[in-house]
């Protein structure tokens, strides 16, 4: 790992104007960020940890749904959404192992937008708003492919609120040994409709199956989705599943989801 | 920069670059050894410490960003004496380990999931212990250790 000053703002203000210096990042968990720098996939010259500020982290329910903190671990989600938004806590208590779940976040995850990563296909599949230091980003402009999210340079997401649908659940088919989702699928239903979001499996990351969907919000059974068949054009393929595998995985995960909602 | 922060309960400080992780400042600065380093890229839990208490993956974590935060390391876990805790004499009589080498992260978050939840289910066990990593022993013997330490009656477990 190449050296770098590491700044510690206690405001998301000072954070965000941390962050205005040539060749400065954010840095939250770092569960995913220093790994790659051990790798020199990057070599930031200042790293500016979210860590010490206080108003990024925690976990409240308002008018607008669950508010969680952008810099809130997943372990915390794990514990207090559990009475909310029980799905929502469920994601975060099976995302890698309790040390990676400890210092892991929120912010890090949907920021990274790994393909096979968990929370994207809460946050789309609850119609969630991302919430930066200027602006609120709804989740279905937020993803923007592999890696890829609408964030500009030097933003920081401080909080994402998620809608409470009736009933909602998360089936997640794990890597053995990466623990990221080889598909994961995430089922809510709100009283004017039904969402499906799916992770691991699109050539783009995350994304909606709106078949499924409007299957669904006809018919809130996992027979639904019997008659539906997704394409393996557009899924992804690695030595781990091949497209036609991760699209029928899809299928069956997606009957779970909505036998366990 | 120099980095102090309270381990085992005593102020400890060393030099670092930024770029020091708290494995390194651990084990290279402050001499603490007993903290392994098997992967480096935060898949075995070798390195596992608590930092307030909560496990962390010791080479996934910047000694600067846990400035003046209190660490455990399996240095800290035997008894006030010097002799063996009760995870770690567990650990010894159910011959939860071969080698040795994955152990003090073996021994540390057990420690966080018992103080977690003082008895866990078997199910329970395994699914806290899934990022840490033996290429020894096979499992059955560090979960066996683990519910013996929590105070269940291990000898229902799994065969081996
Ligand atoms: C062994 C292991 C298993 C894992 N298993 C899973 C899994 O099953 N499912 C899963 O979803 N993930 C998994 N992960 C990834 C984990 O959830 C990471 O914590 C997460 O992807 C990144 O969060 P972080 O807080 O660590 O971010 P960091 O690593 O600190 O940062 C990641 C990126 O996001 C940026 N960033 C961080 N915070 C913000 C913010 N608030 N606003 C804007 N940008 C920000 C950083 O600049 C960086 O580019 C695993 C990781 C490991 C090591
Ligand atoms: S050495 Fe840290 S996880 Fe393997
Ligand atoms: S005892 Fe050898 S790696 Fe676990």
């Amino acid at each position: 790992m190449h050296d770098f000053e590491l700044v510690k703002p206690a405001s998301v203000a000072e954070a965000v104007a941390a962050l205005g210096a040539e060749g400065a990042q954010a840095l939250s968990g770092g569960q995913t960020l220093l790994p790659s720098m051990k790798q020199r996939l990057a070599a930031p010259e200042r790293l500016v940890s979210l860590g010490d500020i206080a108003e990024m982290k925690g976990v409240c329910l308002g008018d607008r749904g669950l508010a969680v903190g952008g810099a809130t671990p997943h372990a915390v989600v794990a514990r207090e959404a559990k009475a909310h938004y029980p799905a929502l806590a469920w994601l975060a208590g099976e995302i890698g192992d309790p040390s990676v779940r400890a210092r892991g976040t929120i912010g890090g995850s949907l920021a990274n937008n790994d393909p096979a990563a968990c929370y994207p296909a809460a946050a789309l599949g609850s119609g969630a708003t991302i919430v930066t230091d200027r602006r609120e980003i709804a989740a279905d402009a937020f993803f923007q492919g592999l890696f890829t999210t609408a964030l500009e340079e030097g933003e920081i997401i401080t909080s994402v609120h998620f809608p409470i649908p009736e009933k909602a659940a998360y089936m997640k088919f794990a890597q053995p040994a990466s623990r990221f989702a080889l598909v994961g699928v995430f089922v809510a239903k709100f009283a004017d409709g039904v969402r499906v979001a799916i992770t691991g499996a699109g050539e783009d990351g995350v994304f909606r199956w709106t078949e499924a969907e409007a299957a669904l919000g006809a018919d809130f059974r996992p027979e639904a989705v019997e008659g539906l068949a997704l394409s393996a054009g557009g899924m992804l393929g690695d030595m781990h599943g091949a497209p036609a595998y991760r699209a029928n995985l899809v299928k069956v995960l997606t009957r779970r989801a909505v036998a366990a909602a | 920069m120099k980095v102090t922060m309270t381990v085992n309960g005593k102020a400890m400080s060393a030099e670092t670059e930024g770029r020091t992780l708290l494995s390194s400042f651990l084990r290279e600065g402050l001499g603490l050894t007993g903290t392994h380093v098997g992967c480096d890229t935060t898949q075995c839990g070798a390195c596992t410490v608590h930092v307030d208490g909560q496990p962390v993956k010791s080479c996934t974590v910047l000694a600067q960003d846990v400035a003046g935060r209190s660490v455990t390391t399996i240095e800290g876990m035997a008894n006030k004496d010097g002799s063996l805790s009760v995870i770690q004499q567990a650990f010894q009589d159910h011959h939860g380990l071969q080698c040795g080498f994955c152990t003090p992260g073996m021994v540390m978050i057990s420690a966080a999931l018992l103080s977690e939840k003082p008895n866990p289910t078997e199910e329970e066990v395994r699914h806290y212990l899934k990022g840490n990593i033996c290429r020894c022993t096979g499992y059955h013997n560090i979960v066996k250790a683990v519910m013996a330490a929590s105070g269940a009656d291990s000898q229902k477990l799994a065969a081996e």
